[in-house]
């Protein structure tokens, strides 16, 4: 159950109270009529799924019925910022990659849910994600 | 005195109130207080239950909600039962009955006990799987008598009387666990002002205080405890909340908190000044800072037979003792890896029972507590443990031994010594489940001998849970941690009133690291040494999965059931984790810890419902019609979760009619007289800004520029892939003023649709949607009688040339404001009569008045059904399914190729997949047999002759039969449909019976249109 | 004008009108007035409602022309007239609704749309798509909280207050006019659910309709 600040609204509220609607910032191509099928396709059916930060469409549908962003982390759910439509995220996964560097913090190591789990182990997942 | 455990004095039980309650069928005495375990101890019951796996007997083992055998069914009426409880959880109360969950025929002479003794050593992890494996079609059989064997509990036959609640709340900081930790960050946290909730699981607050010999303040800490309460829950800003379990701990401070209500006081709750309450309840609570203070759960030390009645945790003999006055035994021996373990040899020899000898792995111990049991004559045996205990329904001896932790092995100086109770110390594990249902991984500590939450962002652990023990250490910590907390939330602590109780430091000499005791034999051929009792796993089972090539703590929770069901690994989680690291020759961190998951304890289904159940399940939407809909007995029909009527049953000489026969007499009368359907259902949406017009050519695949006003349009909506989405009218009223209507279903969807479009895509089109759904009452009035009624009740000009067919008008209907649509769903001649909501009853009335001469007939959404199906009306989301294009439907006329603008879905349209020609198209199947009416859903193929599995070309998406027809008929999406008109398709049906079926036009009535345009 | 189409929709004789909860009342259960009930339920019927869409700045002066209250700018507030009998309240940056007395509501908003003249906004009339239904008494906030996720604590939800918000399982627009006064305004087709869900959620407490 997310606690989500809607940029609307103002405030935070429960996440009963919106709907996901996928990925943000998709761009519907500006002449339709003149693209190829390829673009047409990648719009129509192709998503990120990355493994860290995701900018989200959410509607606050039971509230002010507006749609606004989020940036989200898919590995710990944590959410990063909302902003509204038309704006652009001051979080993104660079952002963040850099400021970790700067940190001296590692960033999130890949699939792993189990504890202890070996370094050797997580060379071979890699190797087999490859 | 039957209660032969129950010591002369002591406890914070009421001796003054004795109360009666039966175990497995036998009635005992306990006392106002009493846990239901602490009774059973009292009384000397030493078998609760019989083990999963080996049916072995066993008793109670800890004090709390670790608990492993104690789980028993509650309830002295069928509509009461309730399983999983653990006995050491459980108020007593007058007149409690409870049984053994395990034990068949019951827990003293055991079935599978035999089976356990006999088959022990050849009942390995995977045992059932390997051995009941072949034949697969067998074991259902063998499912069933293992099931019966093993037994679970059960849930009531009966409808449940009690009702449950939910209870949302918001706090600035949620303190789980009301002991010691939990206390002194309470306080500090009330202190500064912020809505403070504290939660403990057990009957009172205090934790591990109400057992502790310590002092605060001077006090006894039981006396301490009450005093903090006292001052605490006369706070406004503070909610304490006893009895009441945080099993969950969800994203962003989200916690489930389980109230126990009235479950102390009777098998079902009680009312309350003739009111009813909540037999428990559920608080959903977000917190804006959570403070974990949940404390430890000693670990039992692993040595043979240590499940043998008798084989208890140290801490809770001490608890038993303490709280409840309850010695559990006569002869104690004690076998310990760390210093504060013998204060439950203090406690037992002041009850003036015998402590036989504590014997500590650790070479020297000269703790306090241990210099204290040293001075009362206590025997204290170095660098040694319990090996083994002796017995089967209840500890004889135990068999102690020098031993070697680093070699892991017997050195040699056995002895056994008599006692009848053997309580064993290995440490304290961090209760850190809670922290590991956020996704967070546990932090291992050497010093602690555990895992210990690891960084949850708006959580501080404190106490115990964080791996400090000593009570002034602990009281320093939580204050530190409360203060760290508020300051994280912007309150401010007041520092200058260190509210710290006095406590006297205590002298401890570290513990040692000892998990499994080694025995002379190796572990495989070792009496039978349990890790987790709740699921009989072994130190063996664990060796052997290991052996077996489960390196994975998680593989090995898999393969053996370590950590499995209400137990959640309490007990046996660490323990199988050194174990396997043991085996693997790894370090415990490395082996790491399995995932526990929500819910720390189990939830009783009512309680995660709550008042949604019965009438409250789901909301009821009803038209503003329907009470006289259930006046003339309407059959309902749930759309979405509106209530719509199905059909209208008469009642012809005493026999009500059926489905079939009411539909036909309404589908007769809408074709030959008139007819009436609410219609209110149907999504409306009022749609107004100079950009109108030009917003619905986007989001609509026709034409909207030149539509004046007074007219209709019946409008195809797709999604940008080119399928159709939802269909509808829409009416201009006015030139920048729209009114546009949605399936029932598709209301919201639409609705939120158009905004998307809207707010994303083009915010610069200056057009405003607002949903009129609920405000107007739609009635529709079709047949060719239509006109002649409506002309009795409306001063609206009907004659055809002035009101045609797709023209909308204003006017009084039955003397109330009115706008009129000429639309039709049923091919007839209709009016749909919009009213405000508030005045749609007196029109209805009218109506029906004015329309009995005319034999005016209600009718159902069946009727509508049929009667839209003969003139081949789709309804989006029945004959399509998202993957049907306005082609598909053969609906090109309501497509604008040549608009100027790239409509949603038009680019679709041209790409490969959906211009192919061989794609399913509508139309409609006319069964061979005039009485068959074919299955919606069906599959439809060309060749019946094919064998399986058959090429699918298509299915039936509406089938009904007709009575205007005299035949059944259908509407269905075939490949290439269109160009097979005449041919002839089968559905070959489940019971091996193959219909066969002519391709039609989908239009099977007035295919020109002449009757709706009269 | 002309390019929006204006409809009174409310007759003169309001003779055989049912509101959204008058077949809830008429069928029952209907507790009795009760004095030590700890919460009161009522249905302010036949009130009228407006659905006001624009921009703030295009919409605020001929508001407070016409009505004589300010527009609530801040999210989450509502205005009332001194009499309390009128309100505006903000649902969205561009969304509002108003709640007058019944019958006032055409006049209103014709006054609106001659005051706001060319600018773009739509004023849609829902009088009879949904009633307010208010509730009162010492455990009204109480019985809030078994239904709804929204904060109603005195510092979260303070007099002036109005949210959209989910409600059992559906959702009200929940507002606190005054002190011990919360309104409901819901939707006409969940009426009858949440008239029993109030009364369900109420009944520990004691519960009474007035009517």
């Amino acid at each position: 159950m997310f606690h989500i600040y809607c940029p609307y609204c103002e405030e935070y509220r429960e996440e009963e109270e919106f709907h996901p609607r996928g990925q943000a910032h998709l761009q519907r191509p500006a002449d339709p009529e003149n693209c190829s099928d390829e673009q047409w396709g990648d719009y129509l059916f192709f998503r990120d799924n990355p493994r860290g930060i995701h900018h989200e469409l959410w509607v606050h549908s039971v509230g002010c019925r507006k749609f606004f962003n989020i940036t989200r982390h898919t590995a710990n759910y944590e959410i990063l910022e909302t902003y509204k439509m038309g704006e652009r995220p001051s979080i993104t996964a660079e952002t963040l990659a850099a400021d970790e560097r700067q940190s001296g913090v590692q960033t999130a190591s890949g699939g792993w849910q189990t504890v202890g789990a070996r370094p050797e182990d997580e060379a071979l997942n890699t190797e087999a994600r490859a | 005195m039957t209660q032969i455990h129950r010591s002369s004095r002591g406890g914070r039980i009421d001796r003054s109130r004795e109360l009666s309650f039966t175990f497995n069928g036998k009635r005992y005495t306990g006392y106002a207080g009493d846990t239901l375990a602490s009774a059973l101890l009292a009384n000397g019951v030493d078998i609760v239950n019989r083990s999963f796996k080996y049916s072995r007997p066993r008793g109670i083992v800890a004090a709390g909600p670790e608990e492993p055998n104690a789980v028993v069914q509650l309830g002295a009426s069928e509509a009461a039962q309730v399983p999983n409880v653990r006995a050491t959880q459980q108020a007593l109360y007058e007149g409690l009955v409870a049984r053994s969950t395990n034990g068949w025929p019951n827990v003293q002479r055991d079935m599978m006990g035999m089976i356990g003794k006999l088959g022990g050593s050849f009942m390995p992890p995977g045992f059932y799987y390997k051995t009941f494996m072949a034949p697969a079609s067998m074991w259902m059989t063998y499912e069933k008598y293992i099931r019966k064997s093993a037994g679970l509990g059960r849930s009531p036959l009966e409808s449940d009387p009690d009702i449950y609640d939910h209870l949302n709340q918001h706090c600035d900081v949620l303190v789980i666990g009301g002991g010691a930790a939990g206390l002194a960050a309470a306080r500090i946290a009330a202190d500064s002002g912020a809505r403070v909730m504290l939660c403990d699981e057990q009957e009172e607050l205090g934790g591990s205080l109400l057992d502790s010999r310590e002092a605060l303040d001077g006090l006894p800490a039981p006396e301490w405890v009450s005093q903090v309460v006292t001052e605490l829950s006369a706070r406004e800003n503070v909610e304490l909340l006893p009895r009441t379990t945080a099993n969950g701990y969800h994203d962003h401070n989200f916690v489930t908190l389980h109230e126990r209500r009235t479950e102390h006081l009777w098998d079902t709750a009680p009312a309350v000044n003739r009111r009813p309450q909540a037999r428990s309840r559920l608080h959903r609570v977000r917190a804006r800072h959570v403070i974990l203070a949940t404390g430890t759960h000693e670990r039992p030390l692993v040595y043979g037979n240590n499940d043998v009645p008798g084989n208890m945790v140290a801490g809770a003999v001490s608890t038993y003792i303490r709280r409840f006055g309850v010695v559990p035994g006569h002869k104690l021996v004690l076998s310990v890896s760390n210093d504060y373990a013998y204060r439950t040899a203090l406690d037992w020899h002041e009850s003036g029972r015998e402590v036989v000898a504590i014997v500590d792995a650790r070479a020297t111990s000269r703790g306090e507590l241990a210099e204290q049991a040293r001075a009362l004559g206590i025997r204290i045996i170095n660098q040694s443990a319990v090996i083994e205990a002796k017995g089967s329904d209840r500890v004889t001896a135990a068999r102690i031994a020098r031993i070697d932790l680093d070699a892991f092995c017997v050195l040699g100086h056995e002895k056994t010594l008599s006692c009848d109770t053997i309580a064993s110390s290995g440490g304290y594990s961090p209760v850190i489940h809670l922290s590991s249902h956020t996704g967070t991984r546990p932090v291992w500590r050497d010093d602690v001998l555990g895992f210990v939450p690891g960084d949850v962002k708006g959580m501080t652990s404190v106490g115990g849970v964080h791996g400090v023990f000593a009570l002034k250490a602990v009281l320093e910590h939580a204050a530190e941690g409360a203060r760290r907390a508020l300051d994280a939330i912007g309150f401010e602590s007041d520092s200058s009133a260190p509210k710290l109780p006095d406590v006297a430091e205590r002298r401890e000499e570290p513990a040692c690291a000892l998990f499994q005791v080694p025995h002379v034999k190796s572990a495989m051929r070792a009496p039978k040494q349990f890790v987790d009792l709740q699921n009989d796993v072994t130190a063996a089972g664990i060796e052997l999965a290991t052996r077996e090539g489960f390196e994975s703590i998680e593989h090995v929770k898999r393969y053996t059931a370590l950590g499995f069901g209400t137990d959640q690994g309490k007990l046996g989680n660490i323990n199988g984790m050194a174990v396997a690291a043991r085996c693997l020759k790894r370090s415990i961190p490395e082996v790491g810890t399995t995932v526990f998951r929500p819910n720390y304890t189990p939830v009783t289904f009512g309680a995660i419902v709550g008042r949604h159940c019965r009438d409250l399940f789901d909301p009821e939407r009803y038209t503003a019609l329907h009470a006289w809909h259930v006046e003339h007995g309407a059959e309902f029909e749930d759309v979405g979760q509106w209530k719509r009527p199905w059909y209208f049953p008469r009642t012809v000489n005493g026999k009500k009619e059926t489905m079939h026969e009411a539909v036909s007499r309404e589908s007769l009368a809408v074709r030959e007289k008139v007819g009436i359907l609410d219609a209110s259902t149907l999504g409306k949406i009022d749609i107004q800004g100079p950009d109108a017009r030009e917003f619905l050519g986007r989001v609509y695949t026709n034409k909207w520029a030149k539509l004046a006003p007074g007219r209709v349009r019946y409008g195809l909506m797709c999604k940008d892939d080119g399928m159709l989405m939802d269909d509808g009218t829409t009416s201009c009223l006015a030139e920048n003023h729209f009114l546009m209507t949605t399936t029932t279903g598709g209301a919201a969807g639409v609705m939120e649709w158009l905004e998307l479009w809207h707010q994303t895509e083009w915010p610069e089109l200056e057009v405003y949607f607002t949903s009129v759904t609920d405000h107007w009452a739609t009635m529709t009035v079709t047949g060719p009688e239509a006109r002649k009624l409506m002309s009795e009740v409306t001063d609206i000009d009907l004659s055809p040339d002035q009101f045609k067919f797709m023209d909308w008008r204003e006017g009084n209907v039955a003397g109330i404001p009115a706008r009129v649509f000429r639309i039709s769903f049923t091919g007839e001649l209709a009016y749909e009569i919009n009213v405000q909501a508030n005045y749609a009853m007196p029109v209805w009335k009218t109506l029906f008045e004015k329309g009995e001469k005319y034999g005016l007939t209600p009718y159902g959404t069946e009727t509508m059904h049929v009667l839209r199906a003969e003139k081949g009306l789709i309804i989006a989301g029945q004959d399509t399914d998202g993957s049907v294009t306005p082609e598909d439907l053969g609906m090109q006329w309501a497509v604008g190729y040549d608009k100027p603008f790239a409509w949603i879905g038009k680019r679709a349209l041209t790409r490969p997949d959906t211009a192919r020609t061989d794609r399913k198209q509508f139309v409609g199947l006319k069964p061979r047999d005039p009485e068959v009416v074919l299955e919606e859903g069906a599959q439809i193929v060309f060749d019946p002759e094919q064998s399986i599995p058959m090429t699918m070309v298509g299915h039936v998406t509406s089938s009904y039969y007709s009575p205007n027809l005299g035949h059944g008929f259908a509407l269905a999406v075939i490949k290439g449909g269109r160009d097979r008109l005449g041919q002839t398709v089968y559905l070959p049906m489940k019971d091996g019976v193959v219909h066969e079926a002519e391709i039609v036009s989908p239009v099977f009535i007035d295919p020109k249109g002449e009757r709706q345009n009269v | 004008m002309s390019e929006i189409r204006e409809f009174d929709c409310r007759p003169n004789d309001q003779t055989g009108a049912e509101s959204p909860l008058a077949w809830s009342l008429q069928r029952g259960p209907v507790p009795d007035a009760d004095t030590q009930a700890g919460v009161t339920l009522r249905e302010s019927a036949f009130m009228g409602h407006l659905i006001l869409r624009g921009g703030a700045i295009v919409l605020d002066e001929a508001v407070r022309e016409v009505l004589g209250i300010n527009l609530p700018a801040r999210p989450n507030t509502l205005t009332l007239d001194s009499t309390g009998e009128r309100s505006i309240q903000w649902l969205s940056p561009d969304e509002w609704l108003i709640v007058v007395p019944g019958g006032e509501e055409f006049a209103l908003e014709k006054a609106l749309r001659h005051a706001l003249g060319q600018a773009h906004f739509s004023l849609v009339n829902v009088s009879g798509g949904q009633t307010v239904i208010t509730l009162s008494g010492p455990k009204a906030r109480e019985t809030l909280k078994k239904s709804t996720p929204y904060d109603v604590h005195p510092s979260a939800f303070p007099v002036g207050k109005g949210v959209t918000t989910i409600f059992a399982k559906t959702s009200v627009t929940l507002r606190q006019p005054k002190a011990d006064c919360w309104e409901l305004i819901v939707r006409r087709s969940f009426a009858d659910y949440l008239y029993r869900w109030l009364l369900d959620a109420a009944a520990e407490f004691g519960v009474s309709v007035e009517r």
